[in-house]
């Protein structure tokens, strides 16, 4: 299966709306998969918006966004449209504080 | 007694000539969710440290291992937890 041109501009397209978009598995509120959801946990205790994709709801952006990173697995994390990492880097980086340095050097306000 | 999977991720992950190489199969932990196989050996996790991630970023890292597991990641392995370390770090964490 590979992704067509409006795959991509849809991932591009919520790339360019929002600030910190998470793809994962299930919902915010609902996650479907211990990885993701240790991600949202993450994100909601540093207080931090974001956007869930839920790609379980559309195989299509599961896969394209996939392709689009150069990254298999699922959650992917992403602030200001760069991809930061999955759940191993994303968990690190929380751990060791350079998450919140991110996000501070681009502009997205956390509360913790 | 480690199962076809392990010890094709063993032998895959031996081209980054790991100095410290541990696999954890996991999957038992997930018997019933999603991606889980009657089989087993579809979560794993993996510490692995190796002289090639000298000056890597994390995410060049992980996209090395996960190159050498495609085959792998499309057939059966469903979750792969990663630890990449340099010797040097390795070190340090100890």
């Amino acid at each position: 299966m590979t992704t067509d041109a409006t795959v991509t501009d849809r991932i591009k397209q919520d790339l360019s709306d929002n600030p910190v978009v998470l793809f994962m598995k299930g919902t915010p509120v609902f996650p479907q998969c211990g990885f993701s959801a240790r991600v949202v946990q993450i994100l909601t205790q540093m207080g931090v918006k974001f956007k869930g994709v839920d790609v379980l709801a559309d195989p299509a952006i599961r896969q394209g966004v996939k392709e689009f990173s150069n990254w298999p697995t699922i959650p992917q994390l992403y602030v200001k449209g760069e991809f930061v990492g999955g759940c191993d880097i994303v968990s690190e980086m929380y751990e060791n504080g350079e998450l919140k340095q991110v996000l501070a050097d681009k502009g997205v306000a956390t509360q913790a | 007694m480690p199962g076809p999977v392990a010890e094709r991720i063993r032998s895959k992950l031996a081209a980054l000539q790991p100095t410290r190489l541990v696999i954890h199969d996991d999957s038992d932990r997930h018997v019933g969710h999603t991606g889980a196989r009657a089989e087993g050996e579809s979560h794993f996790r993996v510490e692995i440290v190796s002289p090639a991630f000298v000056g890597e970023s994390r995410i060049a890292r992980q996209r090395r291992v996960y190159a050498l597991l495609a085959d792998e990641l499309q057939t059966g392995l469903h979750a792969l937890q990663l630890a990449t370390l340099t010797p040097e770090e390795d070190r340090r964490e100890e």
